[in-house]
């Protein structure tokens, strides 16, 4: 009796408020303009049948995503954003973590504790401090400016430059925590058979550290991709007119335009979208583990 | 290896300033005599000042404060609950659902939860306020929560708890007397963990508040939208403040932790 209580109460919570709303996105998503305006009723009428039910489904917003190019650009557009942020986070993020793992030992925890403090650090505030230092007359324009790099001041801000800034510097800790958590496990004597063996440092970095770090590359990279697909702050914080990116696009469908079947098919490509990258994120932590067993 | 080579110095260093300089250019420019943000005026408290007097600003910090502490109690529970299910459960009916359930919404865009939260709330007619922001912080929170909580409990060591139900404890008095305390410091953490995310929740606490409640960050959000202002810098700057201290604090509370340990087992192992 009681571990039913134990299992049904965090169960019965998760259905009813992560389950059922998700379903209810999913059946508004398929429901007619008309039918979902506010206030809309959510309601299943078991008494008029499964039929009645499936022939009231309207793939007419679906079809609306595909009509209007504003969509496919702006699931092309996060797509593209968070690859390439994922790419210059992983080129960031990559040295830090090696030199962090090459750290005398009892630095390690300081270090540690550096990077995680940004991520205790409140999101909206790390993006904020990059307005201030992008803008025309702001610190990166003046610094420029007074070392006679340039003549007039760069736009940055509120350009798709400033919001891979944004991405590369908030995603961050993300990238570091697992590729140094790899790093830091790896045994350094295997650098130094394969240098004892002729490898030059560069190749033995190639040839040893490297894969053994892969588990660690794959999962950061995931971890910054995934979230940046969806990313609302930023794009709109950081980015132009004309920086597309979906969780903008979903936010806008529906507090400004207040259309929420297609704010709700909009969030249905988009986990659509993020289903590959969530299992194969799975499948490599699920290696992980069993390697370490 | 001891020294460290150039390389990884170099990049170390230029590293942590990318990590750190724009904060700390955030927290200088907080007090700045000037309404510019950029250019320096000279030194000043006043936005401190203003801000105190900000009513607005005030009250959200307060609701963000309820919403927080309620929600990340609540989450503690319900994930602990849900860690303990998921590692000590055994078999039960629906398992793979309940941990695609847990697992799902770490990796949930917070727009796509925040979305369904607001049509699920409009759907059975819940006014949006406090207990809708309670609501949805905990749902996402908790499943942190159990991912920290059940990484402690798979390596416990089972034969402690096995030991207490030998010597005639009740199954709920072994996990109060023996399982708790031994995952305490991991339901600690998984605590501020929840609270951290809840006092930093922009896109969910957007979609599910109502004009009676409005958070911290959704005022900042809006008062950021418009540009830079020195009073955002400040209470900013309070904000960052309270972490590094938090942080700072739990860190070396830990670090303690973990030497008494280390000698109480040295000391186990010699008797």
């Amino acid at each position: 009796m009681r571990r039913f209580a134990l299992i049904s109460i965090p169960y019965l919570w998760l259905l009813a408020l992560f389950l059922v709303p998700f379903a209810i996105v999913l059946k508004i998503s398929l429901s007619d303009v008309a039918l979902a305006r506010p206030p809309y009723m959510p309601q299943f009428d078991w008494a008029t049948g499964l039929w009645a039910f499936l022939s009231e489904l309207d793939f007419e917003n679906f079809v609306w995503l595909t009509q209007d190019d504003l969509y496919w650009k702006a699931y092309l557009s996060s797509l593209q954003i968070a690859f390439f942020s994922t790419l210059l986070t992983l080129l960031a993020g990559y040295p830090i973590a090696y030199g962090m793992a090459r750290a005398p030992e009892e630095w390690r925890a300081t270090l540690m504790m550096l990077v995680i403090l940004p991520f205790w650090t409140s999101f909206l505030i790390r993006v904020y401090a990059w307005m201030g230092i992008l803008s025309n007359e702001g610190f990166l324009n003046q610094a420029l400016l007074w070392l006679g790099v340039i003549n007039e001041p760069l736009t940055i801000l509120n350009t798709n430059t400033a919001v891979y800034i944004g991405v590369v510097y908030t995603y961050l800790p993300f990238m570091i925590l697992p590729i140094y958590a790899a790093l830091e496990r790896m045994d350094d004597s295997l650098i130094e058979a394969a240098e004892d063996l002729g490898c030059s440092r560069l190749s033995a970095f190639w040839l040893v550290t490297v894969p053994l770090s892969k588990s660690g590359i794959v999962a950061g990279c995931f971890l910054v991709f995934i979230p940046t697909l969806g990313e609302f702050v930023i794009p709109s914080l950081l980015g132009g007119s004309d920086t597309l990116m979906i969780g903008k696009v979903l936010w806008e469908e529906f507090f400004s335009n207040r259309d929420w079947p297609v704010a709700s098919a909009v969030a249905v490509v988009l986990l659509l979208l993020l289903i590959v990258p969530i299992v194969l994120f799975q499948r490599n932590q699920q290696k992980q583990q069993e390697a370490e067993q | 290896m001891n020294r460290m080579s150039w390389f990884n110095t170099v990049s170390l260093s230029l590293g942590f300033a990318f990590l750190y300089i724009p904060m700390v250019i955030l927290v200088i420019f907080s007090f700045n005599e000037s309404k510019l943000v950029t250019v320096w005026a000279g030194f000043s408290t006043k936005w401190y000042g203003e801000l105190m007097q900000n009513e607005a600003f005030l009250n959200a910090a307060w609701v963000t404060i309820k919403v927080a502490v309620f929600s990340s109690t609540i989450a503690t529970v319900l994930g602990t609950m849900a860690a303990y299910v998921m590692v000590r459960g055994g078999r039960f009916f629906g398992r793979t659902l309940f941990s695609g359930m847990i697992y799902a919404p770490l990796v949930m865009p917070e727009v796509i939860t925040g979305l369904s939260l607001l049509l699920l709330f409009i759907g059975i007619g819940l006014d949006r306020g406090v207990l809708t922001i309670v609501l949805a912080h905990t749902t996402f929170s908790m499943c942190y929560v159990s991912v920290v909580v059940s990484s402690r409990l798979v390596t416990f060591d089972r034969s402690l708890e096995e030991a207490a139900l030998d010597l005639g404890c009740s199954p709920a008095e072994a996990f109060r007397l023996v399982t708790l305390p031994i995952i305490a410091p991991a339901v600690i953490s998984g605590w501020l963990l929840a609270f951290t995310l809840s006092l930093d929740d922009l896109v969910i606490a957007s979609f599910t508040s109502g004009p009676a409640a409005t958070t911290l960050p959704i005022k900042i959000f809006s008062a950021v939208r418009l540009g830079v202002s020195p009073e955002i810098n400040a209470l900013s700057t309070i904000m960052i403040a309270i972490v590094t201290v938090g942080v700072i604090t739990t860190s070396l509370v830990t670090k303690h932790q973990m030497v008494r340990q280390k000698r109480d087992e040295q000391e186990a192992a010699r008797t």
